[in-house]
């Protein structure tokens, strides 16, 4: 049961990697915490946005998240 | 009675490696010979600075999407008989191509408009993270403002 964890552009600098899997926790919130206090603050700045399987979440809504869910989190754009 | 030929697909690429601009613009003009106008536009890596290379990251499941969806808007908004939108991905050197944008119209106006908001949209809210290396170290680079400020003047025009 594990979650995939997508860091895009400078996140990937505070995970010290592009994607972790981590265990299935009950809640968002709780699988964000289990990455450490850094980059779970650096994943809850606001202008962070959130999408789960490829679906952009709006206002992060909690989303309901099962085992093999992709999360990614991506900071603002810097324009192609 | 005869019917009037349904609009050609767009053609929108993600690229991960490098591509010819001057090819895919013939190759885009030979098909639409009925157009009056062709209007491109290429984008390259900025030379100087001390920038010795530049990286573009994407994010599988939204870039490419995104950029038909932005396609699908301009076709909307302007009468095309064909629109081209090229972007790369990966790292790059100076002087490489990273975007192109060809939009094949009847009447000038049209493809110009299409390539520039085409360009605008691209620039501010295609999902694209940039970092560039200067004396060997990486730095990701920030949104610029003036890439909303683009993008803005969009908001009041009114489709031609």
């Amino acid at each position: 049961m594990a979650l995939n964890m997508v860091f895009l552009g400078k996140l990937e600098d505070v995970a010290g990697c592009g994607a972790r899997e981590v265990q299935l926790a009950g809640t968002l919130d709780a699988a964000i915490d289990s990455l450490g206090p850094e980059l779970a603050s650096a994943l809850r700045e606001p202008r962070v946005k959130l999408a789960v399987n490829g679906i952009l979440l709006q206002d992060r809504d909690a989303p309901v998240l099962r085992d093999g869910d992709e999360i990614a989190f991506l900071p603002p754009v810097s324009g192609g | 009675m005869s019917t009037s030929p349904p609009p050609t697909r767009s053609d929108v690429r993600l690229l991960t490696e490098a591509f010819t601009p001057g090819e895919e613009v013939d190759r885009f003009t030979r098909a639409h010979p009925a157009a009056g106008g062709i209007v491109s536009f290429l984008g390259q890596v900025r030379e100087g600075g001390g920038v010795e290379a530049l990286e573009l990251q994407h994010y599988e499941p939204l870039t490419l999407p995104a950029m038909e969806d932005l396609a699908a808007q301009v076709r909307g908004r302007w009468t095309l008989d064909g629109l081209l939108i090229l972007h790369r991905s990966g790292e790059m050197a100076p002087a490489d191509p990273i975007v192109l944008v060809a939009a094949a119209a009847r009447h000038r106006r049209d493809a110009f408009a299409a390539a520039d908001f085409a360009m605008d949209h691209l620039k501010s809210q295609s999902w694209f993270w940039k970092r560039e290396k200067v004396d060997g170290v990486w730095r990701w680079i920030e949104p610029r403002e003036e890439d909303f400020e683009d993008i803005a003047r969009w908001d009041s025009a009114v489709a031609e």
